[in-house]
Protein backbone atom coordinates (compact mmCIF):
# COMPACT_ATOMS: atom_id res chain seq x y z
CA UNK A 1 0.00 0.00 0.00
CA UNK A 2 2.75 2.36 1.03
CA UNK A 3 4.77 1.44 -2.05
CA UNK A 4 1.99 2.32 -4.39
CA UNK A 5 1.47 5.67 -2.66
CA UNK A 6 5.18 6.40 -3.07
CA UNK A 7 5.01 5.58 -6.80
CA UNK A 8 2.05 7.87 -7.30
CA UNK A 9 3.84 10.62 -5.42
CA UNK A 10 7.02 10.26 -7.46
CA UNK A 11 5.07 10.25 -10.73
CA UNK A 12 3.31 13.39 -9.69
CA UNK A 13 6.61 15.03 -8.78
CA UNK A 14 8.11 14.08 -12.14
CA UNK A 15 5.13 15.46 -14.03
CA UNK A 16 5.33 18.66 -12.04
CA UNK A 17 9.03 19.21 -12.79
CA UNK A 18 8.81 18.22 -16.44
CA UNK A 19 5.61 20.11 -17.11
CA UNK A 20 6.84 23.13 -15.26
CA UNK A 21 10.06 23.35 -17.25
CA UNK A 22 8.22 22.97 -20.57
CA UNK A 23 5.76 25.63 -19.59
CA UNK A 24 8.51 28.02 -18.48
CA UNK A 25 10.35 27.37 -21.73
CA UNK A 26 7.36 28.16 -23.83
CA UNK A 27 6.72 31.29 -21.85
CA UNK A 28 10.30 32.33 -22.43
CA UNK A 29 9.98 31.56 -26.15
CA UNK A 30 6.88 33.63 -26.26
CA UNK A 31 8.83 36.81 -25.45
CA UNK A 32 9.30 39.36 -28.20
CA UNK A 33 11.94 38.02 -30.72
CA UNK A 34 13.97 41.27 -31.00
CA UNK A 35 14.75 41.49 -27.30
CA UNK A 36 15.79 37.85 -27.21
CA UNK A 37 18.27 38.30 -30.05
CA UNK A 38 19.90 41.35 -28.47
CA UNK A 39 20.23 39.53 -25.20
CA UNK A 40 21.76 36.52 -26.86
CA UNK A 41 24.32 38.63 -28.74
CA UNK A 42 25.21 40.42 -25.53
CA UNK A 43 25.63 37.08 -23.78
CA UNK A 44 27.84 35.78 -26.60
CA UNK A 45 29.97 38.92 -26.55
CA UNK A 46 30.36 38.64 -22.82
CA UNK A 47 31.41 35.02 -23.16
CA UNK A 48 33.94 35.93 -25.90
CA UNK A 49 35.43 38.61 -23.66
CA UNK A 50 35.66 36.15 -20.81
CA UNK A 51 37.35 33.60 -23.08
CA UNK A 52 39.91 36.12 -24.31
CA UNK A 53 40.66 37.13 -20.75
CA UNK A 54 41.00 33.47 -19.76
CA UNK A 55 43.38 32.79 -22.67
CA UNK A 56 45.46 35.83 -21.80
CA UNK A 57 45.55 34.77 -18.17
CA UNK A 58 46.61 31.24 -19.15
CA UNK A 59 49.35 32.61 -21.40
CA UNK A 60 50.57 34.89 -18.67
CA UNK A 61 50.55 32.01 -16.21
CA UNK A 62 52.44 29.74 -18.62
CA UNK A 63 54.98 32.37 -19.62
CA UNK A 64 55.42 33.53 -16.05
CA UNK A 65 55.93 29.98 -14.84
CA UNK A 66 58.68 29.35 -17.37
CA UNK A 67 60.34 32.68 -16.69
CA UNK A 68 60.43 32.14 -12.94
CA UNK A 69 61.94 28.69 -13.48
CA UNK A 70 64.43 30.20 -15.94
CA UNK A 71 65.43 32.85 -13.42
CA UNK A 72 66.11 30.15 -10.83
CA UNK A 73 68.08 28.13 -13.41
CA UNK A 74 70.29 31.12 -14.18
CA UNK A 75 70.94 31.67 -10.48
CA UNK A 76 71.91 28.00 -10.23
CA UNK A 77 74.57 28.73 -12.84
CA UNK A 78 76.23 31.10 -10.37
CA UNK A 79 75.52 29.45 -7.03
CA UNK A 80 76.61 25.88 -7.34
CA UNK A 81 77.53 25.96 -11.05
CA UNK A 82 80.22 28.58 -11.50
CA UNK A 83 81.37 28.37 -7.88
CA UNK A 84 82.11 24.64 -8.21
CA UNK A 85 83.56 25.02 -11.71
CA UNK A 86 85.99 27.73 -10.64
CA UNK A 87 86.48 26.24 -7.16
CA UNK A 88 87.80 22.98 -8.55
CA UNK A 89 90.18 24.75 -10.94
CA UNK A 90 92.15 26.63 -8.27
CA UNK A 91 94.64 25.21 -5.79
CA UNK A 92 93.07 23.82 -2.65
CA UNK A 93 94.17 26.71 -0.44
CA UNK A 94 91.98 29.02 -2.53
CA UNK A 95 88.75 27.09 -2.98
CA UNK A 96 86.65 28.96 -0.43
CA UNK A 97 88.03 32.33 -1.49
CA UNK A 98 87.10 31.55 -5.08
CA UNK A 99 83.63 30.23 -4.27
CA UNK A 100 83.02 33.16 -1.94
CA UNK A 101 83.66 35.64 -4.75
CA UNK A 102 80.78 34.20 -6.77
CA UNK A 103 78.54 33.87 -3.73
CA UNK A 104 79.21 37.48 -2.75
CA UNK A 105 77.98 38.56 -6.18
CA UNK A 106 74.69 36.75 -5.50
CA UNK A 107 74.15 38.98 -2.48
CA UNK A 108 75.75 42.28 -3.45
CA UNK A 109 74.52 42.54 -7.04
CA UNK A 110 70.98 41.57 -5.99
CA UNK A 111 70.79 44.52 -3.62
CA UNK A 112 72.52 46.87 -6.05
CA UNK A 113 70.14 45.80 -8.85
CA UNK A 114 67.11 46.67 -6.76
CA UNK A 115 68.53 49.98 -5.61
CA UNK A 116 70.07 51.28 -8.81
CA UNK A 117 71.35 49.13 -11.64
CA UNK A 118 68.04 47.72 -12.89
CA UNK A 119 66.95 51.28 -13.48
CA UNK A 120 70.21 52.19 -15.23
CA UNK A 121 69.84 49.19 -17.51
CA UNK A 122 66.15 49.10 -18.32
CA UNK A 123 64.32 52.32 -17.51
CA UNK A 124 63.99 54.79 -20.34
CA UNK A 125 66.94 57.10 -20.75
CA UNK A 126 69.17 57.95 -23.67
CA UNK A 127 70.68 55.54 -26.22
CA UNK A 128 73.57 54.63 -23.94
CA UNK A 129 72.19 54.37 -20.43
CA UNK A 130 68.81 54.18 -18.74
CA UNK A 131 67.43 56.73 -16.34
CA UNK A 132 66.58 56.79 -12.68
CA UNK A 133 62.83 56.21 -13.05
CA UNK A 134 63.00 52.74 -11.51
CA UNK A 135 65.49 53.28 -8.67
CA UNK A 136 64.52 51.33 -5.55
CA UNK A 137 62.30 49.35 -7.97
CA UNK A 138 59.87 52.25 -8.07
CA UNK A 139 57.18 51.40 -10.62
CA UNK A 140 58.34 47.82 -11.05
CA UNK A 141 55.10 46.06 -10.23
CA UNK A 142 53.16 42.97 -11.16
CA UNK A 143 51.62 44.34 -14.35
CA UNK A 144 53.41 43.49 -17.60
CA UNK A 145 55.37 46.17 -19.43
CA UNK A 146 54.71 45.97 -23.16
CA UNK A 147 58.15 47.42 -23.96
CA UNK A 148 59.92 44.33 -22.57
CA UNK A 149 57.58 41.38 -22.18
CA UNK A 150 53.87 41.75 -22.68
CA UNK A 151 52.79 38.58 -20.97
CA UNK A 152 54.77 38.44 -17.76
CA UNK A 153 54.80 40.71 -14.71
CA UNK A 154 57.50 43.37 -14.93
CA UNK A 155 58.87 42.05 -11.63
CA UNK A 156 59.47 38.68 -13.27
CA UNK A 157 61.40 40.40 -16.05
CA UNK A 158 63.36 42.37 -13.44
CA UNK A 159 64.33 39.32 -11.37
CA UNK A 160 65.24 37.32 -14.50
CA UNK A 161 67.55 40.07 -15.74
CA UNK A 162 69.02 40.33 -12.25
CA UNK A 163 70.39 36.80 -12.55
CA UNK A 164 72.37 37.87 -15.63
CA UNK A 165 73.70 40.88 -13.75
CA UNK A 166 74.91 38.49 -11.01
CA UNK A 167 76.69 35.90 -13.12
CA UNK A 168 78.43 38.39 -15.42
CA UNK A 169 80.81 39.92 -12.83
CA UNK A 170 81.16 36.48 -11.23
CA UNK A 171 82.65 35.23 -14.52
CA UNK A 172 85.43 37.84 -14.26
CA UNK A 173 86.62 36.37 -10.95
CA UNK A 174 88.16 33.49 -12.90
CA UNK A 175 90.83 35.78 -14.34
CA UNK A 176 92.15 37.18 -11.08
CA UNK A 177 91.62 34.03 -9.02
CA UNK A 178 94.08 33.33 -6.20
CA UNK A 179 95.45 36.87 -5.80
CA UNK A 180 92.84 39.63 -5.32
CA UNK A 181 91.75 41.11 -2.01
CA UNK A 182 88.16 40.28 -1.15
CA UNK A 183 87.38 43.85 -0.10
CA UNK A 184 88.85 45.30 -3.30
CA UNK A 185 86.96 42.71 -5.33
CA UNK A 186 83.64 43.86 -3.82
CA UNK A 187 84.26 47.54 -4.59
CA UNK A 188 85.55 46.73 -8.07
CA UNK A 189 82.46 44.66 -8.88
CA UNK A 190 79.99 47.26 -7.65
CA UNK A 191 81.64 49.93 -9.80
CA UNK A 192 81.93 47.54 -12.75
CA UNK A 193 78.26 46.67 -12.52
CA UNK A 194 77.24 50.33 -12.49
CA UNK A 195 79.60 51.66 -15.15
CA UNK A 196 80.04 48.75 -17.55
CA UNK A 197 77.29 46.15 -17.19
CA UNK A 198 74.36 48.54 -16.91
CA UNK A 199 75.19 50.68 -19.96
CA UNK A 200 75.94 47.59 -22.07
CA UNK A 201 72.67 45.93 -21.04
CA UNK A 202 70.80 49.16 -21.83
CA UNK A 203 72.46 49.61 -25.21
CA UNK A 204 71.70 46.05 -26.35
CA UNK A 205 68.44 45.19 -24.61
CA UNK A 206 67.08 48.44 -23.21
CA UNK A 207 64.27 50.42 -24.80
CA UNK A 208 65.81 52.84 -27.29
CA UNK A 209 69.26 51.32 -26.80
CA UNK A 210 72.02 52.19 -29.26
CA UNK A 211 72.69 48.57 -30.25
CA UNK A 212 69.13 47.33 -29.78
CA UNK A 213 67.62 45.39 -32.70
CA UNK A 214 65.45 48.44 -33.32
CA UNK A 215 68.31 50.88 -32.70
CA UNK A 216 70.85 52.68 -34.87
CA UNK A 217 73.21 49.68 -35.07
CA UNK A 218 71.04 46.60 -34.70
CA UNK A 219 73.29 44.14 -32.89
CA UNK A 220 71.77 40.70 -32.43
CA UNK A 221 72.42 39.38 -28.95
CA UNK A 222 69.76 36.91 -27.91
CA UNK A 223 70.94 35.95 -24.44
CA UNK A 224 74.04 37.98 -23.72
CA UNK A 225 77.00 37.19 -25.96
CA UNK A 226 78.01 40.83 -26.02
CA UNK A 227 76.44 42.01 -22.79
CA UNK A 228 77.57 39.08 -20.64
CA UNK A 229 80.46 37.20 -22.19
CA UNK A 230 82.39 39.84 -24.13
CA UNK A 231 82.20 42.43 -21.36
CA UNK A 232 83.15 39.95 -18.62
CA UNK A 233 85.79 38.17 -20.70
CA UNK A 234 87.55 41.31 -21.88
CA UNK A 235 87.38 42.94 -18.45
CA UNK A 236 88.82 39.70 -17.09
CA UNK A 237 91.79 39.95 -19.42
CA UNK A 238 92.39 43.58 -18.48
CA UNK A 239 92.21 42.73 -14.77
CA UNK A 240 94.56 39.76 -15.12
CA UNK A 241 97.14 41.91 -16.90
CA UNK A 242 96.75 44.88 -14.53
CA UNK A 243 97.06 42.67 -11.43
CA UNK A 244 100.04 40.74 -12.74
CA UNK A 245 100.81 37.06 -12.56
CA UNK A 246 100.42 34.86 -9.51
CA UNK A 247 103.62 34.27 -7.57
CA UNK A 248 105.55 31.53 -9.33
CA UNK A 249 103.47 31.58 -12.53
CA UNK A 250 104.25 29.95 -14.93
CA UNK A 251 107.17 28.06 -13.36
CA UNK A 252 105.41 26.64 -10.30
CA UNK A 253 102.85 23.99 -11.26
CA UNK A 254 99.31 25.18 -10.53
CA UNK A 255 97.08 22.37 -11.75
CA UNK A 256 93.38 22.25 -10.73
CA UNK A 257 93.02 20.70 -7.27
CA UNK A 258 89.77 18.89 -8.10
CA UNK A 259 88.61 18.33 -11.64
CA UNK A 260 85.70 16.43 -10.07
CA UNK A 261 84.26 19.61 -8.53
CA UNK A 262 84.76 21.44 -11.81
CA UNK A 263 83.00 18.62 -13.61
CA UNK A 264 79.92 18.87 -11.38
CA UNK A 265 79.95 22.65 -11.72
CA UNK A 266 80.18 22.49 -15.50
CA UNK A 267 77.25 20.07 -15.68
CA UNK A 268 75.19 22.49 -13.61
CA UNK A 269 76.22 25.33 -15.89
CA UNK A 270 75.04 23.35 -18.90
CA UNK A 271 71.63 22.65 -17.34
CA UNK A 272 71.27 26.20 -16.05
CA UNK A 273 72.10 27.56 -19.49
CA UNK A 274 68.67 26.50 -20.73
CA UNK A 275 67.24 29.13 -18.42
CA UNK A 276 69.83 31.56 -19.71
CA UNK A 277 69.17 31.00 -23.42
CA UNK A 278 65.66 29.57 -23.74
CA UNK A 279 64.47 31.92 -21.00
CA UNK A 280 65.67 34.85 -23.10
CA UNK A 281 62.64 34.27 -25.33
CA UNK A 282 60.81 35.93 -22.39
CA UNK A 283 57.89 33.56 -22.99
CA UNK A 284 57.20 29.86 -23.09
CA UNK A 285 56.46 29.76 -26.81
CA UNK A 286 58.12 28.33 -29.90
CA UNK A 287 61.08 30.72 -29.75
CA UNK A 288 61.99 29.28 -26.34
CA UNK A 289 61.96 25.80 -27.87
CA UNK A 290 64.16 26.93 -30.74
CA UNK A 291 66.68 28.51 -28.39
CA UNK A 292 66.61 25.45 -26.13
CA UNK A 293 67.38 23.14 -29.06
CA UNK A 294 70.14 25.39 -30.42
CA UNK A 295 71.72 25.54 -26.96
CA UNK A 296 71.93 21.77 -26.67
CA UNK A 297 73.41 21.31 -30.14
CA UNK A 298 75.88 24.15 -29.66
CA UNK A 299 77.19 22.77 -26.37
CA UNK A 300 77.43 19.19 -27.58
CA UNK A 301 79.26 20.11 -30.78
CA UNK A 302 81.72 22.25 -28.84
CA UNK A 303 82.60 19.32 -26.58
CA UNK A 304 83.50 17.41 -29.72
CA UNK A 305 85.36 20.39 -31.23
CA UNK A 306 87.53 21.02 -28.16
CA UNK A 307 88.13 17.33 -27.44
CA UNK A 308 89.05 16.52 -31.04
CA UNK A 309 91.74 19.19 -31.23
CA UNK A 310 93.03 18.28 -27.78
CA UNK A 311 93.13 14.58 -28.64
CA UNK A 312 95.13 15.28 -31.77
CA UNK A 313 97.56 17.66 -30.06
CA UNK A 314 98.03 16.12 -26.60
CA UNK A 315 97.22 12.52 -27.41
CA UNK A 316 94.39 12.19 -24.89
CA UNK A 317 90.82 13.52 -24.57
CA UNK A 318 90.71 14.99 -21.05
CA UNK A 319 87.66 15.43 -18.84
CA UNK A 320 88.66 19.03 -18.14
CA UNK A 321 88.87 19.57 -21.90
CA UNK A 322 85.40 18.14 -22.47
CA UNK A 323 83.74 20.34 -19.85
CA UNK A 324 85.69 23.41 -20.94
CA UNK A 325 84.51 22.73 -24.48
CA UNK A 326 80.91 22.57 -23.29
CA UNK A 327 81.19 25.95 -21.59
CA UNK A 328 82.88 27.44 -24.68
CA UNK A 329 80.05 26.16 -26.88
CA UNK A 330 77.40 27.47 -24.52
CA UNK A 331 79.09 30.86 -24.53
CA UNK A 332 79.28 30.99 -28.32
CA UNK A 333 75.68 29.89 -28.88
CA UNK A 334 74.35 32.41 -26.36
CA UNK A 335 74.03 35.40 -28.71
CA UNK A 336 72.79 33.17 -31.53
CA UNK A 337 70.40 30.91 -29.61
CA UNK A 338 67.15 32.57 -30.69
CA UNK A 339 68.21 33.24 -34.27
CA UNK A 340 69.70 30.05 -35.68
CA UNK A 341 68.61 26.58 -36.78
CA UNK A 342 69.80 23.47 -34.93
CA UNK A 343 72.31 22.66 -37.68
CA UNK A 344 73.76 26.18 -37.60
CA UNK A 345 74.08 25.78 -33.84
CA UNK A 346 76.07 22.63 -34.48
CA UNK A 347 78.57 24.54 -36.63
CA UNK A 348 78.84 27.40 -34.14
CA UNK A 349 79.59 24.94 -31.34
CA UNK A 350 82.13 22.97 -33.32
CA UNK A 351 84.05 26.09 -34.35
CA UNK A 352 83.88 27.55 -30.84
CA UNK A 353 85.24 24.38 -29.22
CA UNK A 354 88.30 24.25 -31.47
CA UNK A 355 88.84 28.03 -31.31
CA UNK A 356 88.63 28.34 -27.52
CA UNK A 357 91.00 25.40 -27.01
CA UNK A 358 93.55 27.19 -29.16
CA UNK A 359 93.04 30.44 -27.24
CA UNK A 360 93.50 28.72 -23.89
CA UNK A 361 96.25 26.25 -24.73
CA UNK A 362 98.34 28.26 -27.20
CA UNK A 363 97.52 31.97 -27.39
CA UNK A 364 97.64 32.48 -23.62
CA UNK A 365 101.17 31.13 -23.36
CA UNK A 366 102.31 33.12 -26.42
CA UNK A 367 101.28 36.38 -24.75
CA UNK A 368 102.18 35.19 -21.25
CA UNK A 369 99.28 36.74 -19.29
CA UNK A 370 98.01 34.89 -16.25
CA UNK A 371 94.26 34.51 -16.85
CA UNK A 372 94.07 32.00 -13.98
CA UNK A 373 90.94 30.11 -14.98
CA UNK A 374 90.69 31.25 -18.62
CA UNK A 375 87.82 33.68 -18.20
CA UNK A 376 89.03 35.51 -21.29
CA UNK A 377 89.99 32.41 -23.28
CA UNK A 378 86.52 30.94 -22.87
CA UNK A 379 84.13 33.87 -22.34
CA UNK A 380 85.88 36.76 -24.06
CA UNK A 381 87.05 34.77 -27.05
CA UNK A 382 83.97 32.52 -27.23
CA UNK A 383 81.61 35.48 -26.81
CA UNK A 384 83.31 37.49 -29.55
CA UNK A 385 83.29 34.51 -31.90
CA UNK A 386 79.65 33.73 -31.11
CA UNK A 387 78.54 37.32 -31.71
CA UNK A 388 80.23 37.34 -35.13
CA UNK A 389 78.88 33.92 -36.07
CA UNK A 390 75.40 35.13 -35.10
CA UNK A 391 75.69 37.71 -37.85
CA UNK A 392 76.54 34.96 -40.28
CA UNK A 393 74.07 32.23 -39.32
CA UNK A 394 71.03 34.26 -38.13
CA UNK A 395 67.95 33.14 -40.01
CA UNK A 396 64.65 34.99 -40.46
CA UNK A 397 62.79 31.69 -40.60
CA UNK A 398 63.75 31.12 -36.96
CA UNK A 399 63.23 34.67 -35.77
CA UNK A 400 62.02 37.38 -38.16
CA UNK A 401 63.34 40.10 -35.90
CA UNK A 402 63.63 42.69 -38.69
CA UNK A 403 60.14 41.91 -39.99
CA UNK A 404 58.59 38.97 -41.86
CA UNK A 405 60.66 37.87 -44.87
CA UNK A 406 63.49 40.35 -44.23
CA UNK A 407 66.95 38.83 -44.37
CA UNK A 408 68.67 38.55 -41.00
CA UNK A 409 72.15 37.05 -41.30
CA UNK A 410 74.94 36.97 -43.87
CA UNK A 411 73.90 33.60 -45.29
CA UNK A 412 70.51 35.10 -46.06
CA UNK A 413 72.20 37.95 -47.89
CA UNK A 414 72.22 40.57 -45.13
CA UNK A 415 75.98 41.21 -45.09
CA UNK A 416 75.44 44.40 -43.11
CA UNK A 417 74.53 42.31 -40.08
CA UNK A 418 78.07 41.01 -39.78
CA UNK A 419 79.28 44.59 -39.75
CA UNK A 420 76.73 45.49 -37.08
CA UNK A 421 77.78 42.52 -34.98
CA UNK A 422 81.44 43.49 -35.30
CA UNK A 423 80.57 47.07 -34.37
CA UNK A 424 78.66 45.92 -31.29
CA UNK A 425 81.49 43.64 -30.21
CA UNK A 426 84.06 46.38 -30.86
CA UNK A 427 82.09 48.82 -28.72
CA UNK A 428 81.80 46.21 -25.95
CA UNK A 429 85.58 45.63 -26.09
CA UNK A 430 86.27 49.36 -25.95
CA UNK A 431 83.94 50.06 -23.04
CA UNK A 432 85.27 47.03 -21.16
CA UNK A 433 88.93 47.91 -21.65
CA UNK A 434 88.68 51.62 -20.88
CA UNK A 435 86.10 51.29 -18.11
CA UNK A 436 87.82 48.42 -16.35
CA UNK A 437 91.20 50.15 -16.47
CA UNK A 438 89.76 53.29 -14.87
CA UNK A 439 87.96 51.31 -12.15
CA UNK A 440 91.06 49.20 -11.45
CA UNK A 441 93.21 52.30 -11.20
CA UNK A 442 90.83 54.02 -8.77
CA UNK A 443 90.44 50.97 -6.53
CA UNK A 444 94.17 50.22 -6.64
CA UNK A 445 95.12 53.74 -5.59
CA UNK A 446 92.53 53.96 -2.81
CA UNK A 447 92.58 50.53 -1.18
CA UNK A 448 94.96 48.29 -3.13
CA UNK A 449 93.88 45.40 -5.33
CA UNK A 450 96.20 42.57 -4.58
CA UNK A 451 96.76 40.57 -1.42
CA UNK A 452 100.21 40.71 0.19
CA UNK A 453 102.82 38.22 -0.96
CA UNK A 454 102.53 36.32 2.30
CA UNK A 455 98.74 36.18 2.07
CA UNK A 456 98.98 34.87 -1.46
CA UNK A 457 101.34 32.10 -0.40
CA UNK A 458 99.06 31.14 2.49
CA UNK A 459 96.04 31.18 0.20
CA UNK A 460 92.85 33.22 0.09
CA UNK A 461 90.89 30.84 2.32
CA UNK A 462 92.97 31.56 5.39
CA UNK A 463 94.21 35.06 4.59
CA UNK A 464 90.87 36.54 3.46
CA UNK A 465 88.29 34.48 5.31
CA UNK A 466 90.06 32.79 8.22
CA UNK A 467 88.92 29.30 7.33
CA UNK A 468 89.98 26.32 5.26
CA UNK A 469 88.10 24.33 2.67
CA UNK A 470 89.82 21.10 3.59
CA UNK A 471 90.95 20.46 7.12
CA UNK A 472 93.17 17.41 6.85
CA UNK A 473 93.88 17.15 10.57
CA UNK A 474 90.28 16.35 11.59
CA UNK B 1 111.85 -12.04 12.54
CA UNK B 2 112.02 -9.98 9.38
CA UNK B 3 110.22 -6.82 8.38
CA UNK B 4 109.07 -6.50 4.79
CA UNK B 5 108.26 -3.04 3.45
CA UNK B 6 106.74 -3.25 0.01
CA UNK B 7 105.84 -0.19 -2.06
CA UNK B 8 103.41 -1.29 -4.76
CA UNK B 9 100.89 0.02 -7.27
CA UNK B 10 97.57 0.82 -5.54
CA UNK B 11 95.71 -1.29 -8.08
CA UNK B 12 97.67 -4.38 -7.00
CA UNK B 13 96.86 -4.11 -3.30
CA UNK B 14 94.01 -6.63 -3.24
CA UNK B 15 95.96 -9.24 -5.19
CA UNK B 16 99.00 -8.88 -2.91
CA UNK B 17 96.88 -9.04 0.23
CA UNK B 18 95.14 -12.22 -0.96
CA UNK B 19 98.46 -13.85 -1.87
CA UNK B 20 99.92 -13.09 1.56
CA UNK B 21 96.87 -14.36 3.45
CA UNK B 22 97.03 -17.54 1.36
CA UNK B 23 100.57 -18.38 2.52
CA UNK B 24 99.62 -17.77 6.15
CA UNK B 25 100.60 -14.17 6.84
CA UNK B 26 98.31 -12.90 9.59
CA UNK B 27 98.99 -9.22 10.07
CA UNK B 28 99.99 -6.29 7.92
CA UNK B 29 99.84 -2.48 7.92
CA UNK B 30 98.92 -0.54 4.80
CA UNK B 31 99.61 3.13 4.17
CA UNK B 32 98.68 5.34 1.25
CA UNK B 33 101.94 6.78 -0.01
CA UNK B 34 103.40 8.92 -2.78
CA UNK B 35 106.77 8.54 -4.37
CA UNK B 36 108.84 7.77 -7.40
CA UNK B 37 111.68 5.57 -8.44
CA UNK B 38 114.03 5.91 -11.36
CA UNK B 39 111.36 6.79 -13.94
CA UNK B 40 110.45 10.10 -12.18
CA UNK B 41 106.67 10.18 -12.69
CA UNK B 42 104.73 11.30 -15.72
CA UNK B 43 103.23 14.39 -17.34
CA UNK B 44 99.63 15.57 -17.16
CA UNK B 45 97.85 18.11 -19.37
CA UNK B 46 95.35 20.67 -18.11
CA UNK B 47 93.88 22.83 -20.89
CA UNK B 48 97.01 22.29 -22.96
CA UNK B 49 99.41 23.20 -20.14
CA UNK B 50 101.87 20.46 -19.24
CA UNK B 51 102.59 19.55 -15.61
CA UNK B 52 105.13 16.95 -14.58
CA UNK B 53 103.93 14.81 -11.71
CA UNK B 54 106.89 13.11 -10.05
CA UNK B 55 105.23 11.92 -6.85
CA UNK B 56 102.88 9.17 -7.91
CA UNK B 57 100.26 7.51 -5.73
CA UNK B 58 101.52 4.24 -4.22
CA UNK B 59 100.57 1.88 -1.42
CA UNK B 60 103.06 0.82 1.23
CA UNK B 61 102.66 -2.55 2.96
CA UNK B 62 104.50 -3.32 6.15
CA UNK B 63 104.54 -6.79 7.63
CA UNK B 64 106.74 -8.70 10.03
CA UNK B 65 107.16 -12.43 9.39
CA UNK B 66 109.03 -15.37 10.88
CA UNK B 67 112.44 -15.93 9.27
CA UNK B 68 111.36 -19.13 7.53
CA UNK B 69 108.41 -17.40 5.91
CA UNK B 70 110.43 -14.53 4.39
CA UNK B 71 111.15 -16.07 0.98
CA UNK B 72 107.59 -17.25 0.47
CA UNK B 73 106.23 -13.82 1.42
CA UNK B 74 108.59 -12.06 -0.99
CA UNK B 75 107.63 -14.44 -3.78
CA UNK B 76 103.92 -13.89 -3.04
CA UNK B 77 104.33 -10.11 -3.23
CA UNK B 78 106.47 -10.02 -6.36
CA UNK B 79 104.21 -12.46 -8.18
CA UNK B 80 100.99 -10.67 -7.27
CA UNK B 81 102.25 -7.09 -7.71
CA UNK B 82 104.15 -7.51 -10.95
CA UNK B 83 102.77 -5.95 -14.15
CA UNK B 84 106.16 -5.88 -15.85
CA UNK B 85 106.02 -2.14 -16.48
CA UNK B 86 107.87 0.78 -14.91
CA UNK B 87 106.56 1.77 -11.47
CA UNK B 88 105.73 -1.69 -10.09
CA UNK B 89 107.47 -0.81 -6.83
CA UNK B 90 110.16 -2.04 -4.43
CA UNK B 91 110.55 -4.39 -1.48
CA UNK B 92 112.84 -3.67 1.44
CA UNK B 93 113.71 -6.26 4.08
CA UNK B 94 115.15 -5.55 7.52
CA UNK B 95 115.76 -7.53 10.72
CA UNK B 96 113.42 -7.06 13.67
CA UNK B 97 114.81 -7.46 17.18
CA UNK B 98 111.65 -7.67 19.15
CA UNK B 99 107.85 -7.80 18.80
CA UNK B 100 105.46 -7.20 21.69
CA UNK B 101 101.71 -7.78 21.76
CA UNK B 102 100.27 -4.88 23.73
CA UNK B 103 97.22 -6.83 24.99
CA UNK B 104 99.13 -9.46 26.98
CA UNK B 105 102.83 -8.58 26.81
CA UNK B 106 103.68 -11.64 24.71
CA UNK B 107 107.10 -11.27 23.14
CA UNK B 108 108.92 -12.61 20.12
CA UNK B 109 107.46 -14.66 17.27
CA UNK B 110 104.35 -15.62 19.27
CA UNK B 111 103.41 -11.95 19.28
CA UNK B 112 103.23 -11.80 15.47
Amino acid sequence: MRLRAAKVFLSFLFLLIFGGSVLCGSVAMAQTPATAQTDRIAALEKRADENAAAIAAAQTAGDNGWMLVSAALVLMMSGPGLALFYGGLVRKKNILGTMMQTFAMMAVITVLWGLLTYSLAFSSGNAFIGGLHNVFLHGVGLAPDKAYAGTIPLQTFMIYQMMFAIITPALITGAFAERMKFSAMLVFMVLWSIFIYSPMAHMVWGQGGFLNATGRFPCLDFAGGTVVHVTSGVSALVTAIYLGKRIGYPKVPMPPHSVVLSFIGACMLWVGWFGFNAGSALSAGTLATSAFVATQFGAAAAVIGWTAVEWIRQGKPSALGAISGAVAGLVAITPAAGFVSPMSALWIGLIAGAFCFTMVAKVKSWFGYDDSLDAFGVHGAGGTLGALLTGIFANSAINPIFGPGKATGLFEGNWRQLFHQAFGVGLAWTISIVGTLIILFVVDKTMGLRVSEEDERVGLDLSQHGEEGYDWAH
Amino acid sequence: MQKIEAVIQPSKLDAVKDALVEIGVEGMTITEARGHGRQKGHTEFYRGREYSVDLLPKVKLELVVKDEMLDRAITAITTAARTGTIGDGKIFVSRIDEAIRIRNDERGEVAL
